[in-house]
């Protein structure tokens, strides 16, 4: 068998998966399922709402510059540098963010499947790429923060070169599987 | 940054779309991209609830223990520094357990108790100490078996399948995680051969 086939099985089997055993062993150790289910759900109609803001500014942001012409710019003045790593342009000013800010970055994604489709290549690259990391410099600053611990040592470069490397595996795992 | 990143998109772009004779496209681009991301946020409620009602079903039915269970080992080999039945053994297990299943919301009070109690242990209070590190390093990296908010992205913006990135997105979690944990490793003996040089 295609190990890209069993990637795309995986994909299809997990979210079933989970739902079954989460919603056989809440019931079977008593846990009030339904009125558990209506609780969260309720964060969630909460957490929509918070989005809003971040995703009306980052996609009024990312529009400007994608239909003033900039990004074609950005993409000649770079377009040695990103064939080398293979990230196309426009997942570029994704790949910056993540690591910055989770909501904005989720904003850029947005936008990117949006314009070029949530099925095309880039749309599964942004999508790959905003849900394979953690958020590094907010991680950092609330867990460190919290226990107030100023010399961070070595934990800052980690985490982005663990960004940097996860960056590009989504890229190339998305060429492999979708392509 | 974001600040920079958000002010040098808006301020480029209108500049050359005045260059380019575009100037006209920028009031009528920040209209449809406001509305379009309003529409985007009102469709993203249906599955976001959907999700989240579930997180809330495997938080209290306390699921997440399976998932510890199978976590423990890996957890021992990661913090050799902290004694296993300790409180922040505990708390770093239902932290990275419940980032493992999506529930970022339930994780965060966890890593911070997890940190309290790594403080606890910590002989210099304001620096970092290596089981720390170790503990962040995982947790920027961020490992998810299942991506719920990309998710319902998909779905609100229209895609065919909104689970298909699931495999990519595990695949590239799981690079970004043992880069993560090889790092942190190389960079945990670096320090300590440094300070021993230092000592003698």
């Amino acid at each position: 068998m295609n190990p890209f086939d069993l990637i795309s099985d995986i994909s299809a089997w997990v979210v079933p998966c989970l739902i079954f055993s989460a919603v056989f062993y809440a019931h079977f150790c008593g846990t009030k399922v339904f009125e558990t289910f209506v609780e969260g759900a309720k964060e969630g109609f909460e957490m929509s709402v918070r989005l809003i803001p971040y995703l009306v500014g980052m996609m009024i942001a990312i529009g400007l510059f994608r239909e003033s012409g900039a990004m074609e710019l950005l993409e000649s003045m770079l377009a040695p540098l990103l064939k080398l790593v293979g990230i196309p342009v426009e997942i570029l000013p994704l790949a910056i963010m993540r690591p910055v800010s989770g909501s904005s970055a989720l904003a850029i994604a947005t936008e990117i499947m949006k314009v070029n489709g949530p099925d095309s290549l880039l749309g599964r690259m942004a999508a790959t790429m905003q849900g394979s990391t953690d958020t590094t410099l907010f991680v950092l600053a609330v867990y460190f923060g919290a226990v107030g611990i100023k010399k961070t040592r070595y934990a800052l470069t980690v985490g982005l070169l663990a960004d940097a490397a996860g960056i590009l595996a989504a890229v190339f795992i998305c060429r492999l599987v979708f392509l | 940054m974001v600040n920079l990143l958000w002010a040098g998109m808006i301020l480029i772009a209108i500049f050359v779309a005045g260059i380019n004779g575009r100037i006209d496209i920028v009031t009528h681009s920040i209209f449809s991209s406001a509305e379009q991301a309003v529409g985007i946020a009102l469709s993203l409620i249906s599955i976001m609830a959907f999700w989240l009602g579930i997180m809330k079903v495997i938080e209290k039915s306390g699921f997440i223990h399976i998932v510890i269970f199978f976590l423990k080992p890996l957890a021992r080999w990661l913090f050799p520094g902290v004694p296993h039945n300790h409180k922040a053994m505990n708390a770093m297990l239902m932290n990275m357990s419940a980032n493992l299943l999506g529930m970022g919301n339930a994780a965060t009070p966890f890593g911070i108790k997890a940190m309290e109690e790594l403080q606890k242990m910590n002989r210099r209070p304001d620096t970092a100490t290596d089981d720390m590190c170790t503990f962040l390093a995982i947790n920027t990296a961020g490992l998810t078996l299942i991506p719920t908010t990309v998710i319902a992205l998909r779905a609100a913006t229209g895609a065919q399948n909104p689970t298909d990135i699931i495999g990519t997105t595990l695949v590239a979690s799981l690079c970004s995680t043992v880069a993560a944990i090889l790092l942190d490793r190389v960079f945990r003996f670096y320090s300590r051969y440094k300070n021993n040089g230092r000592n003698k």
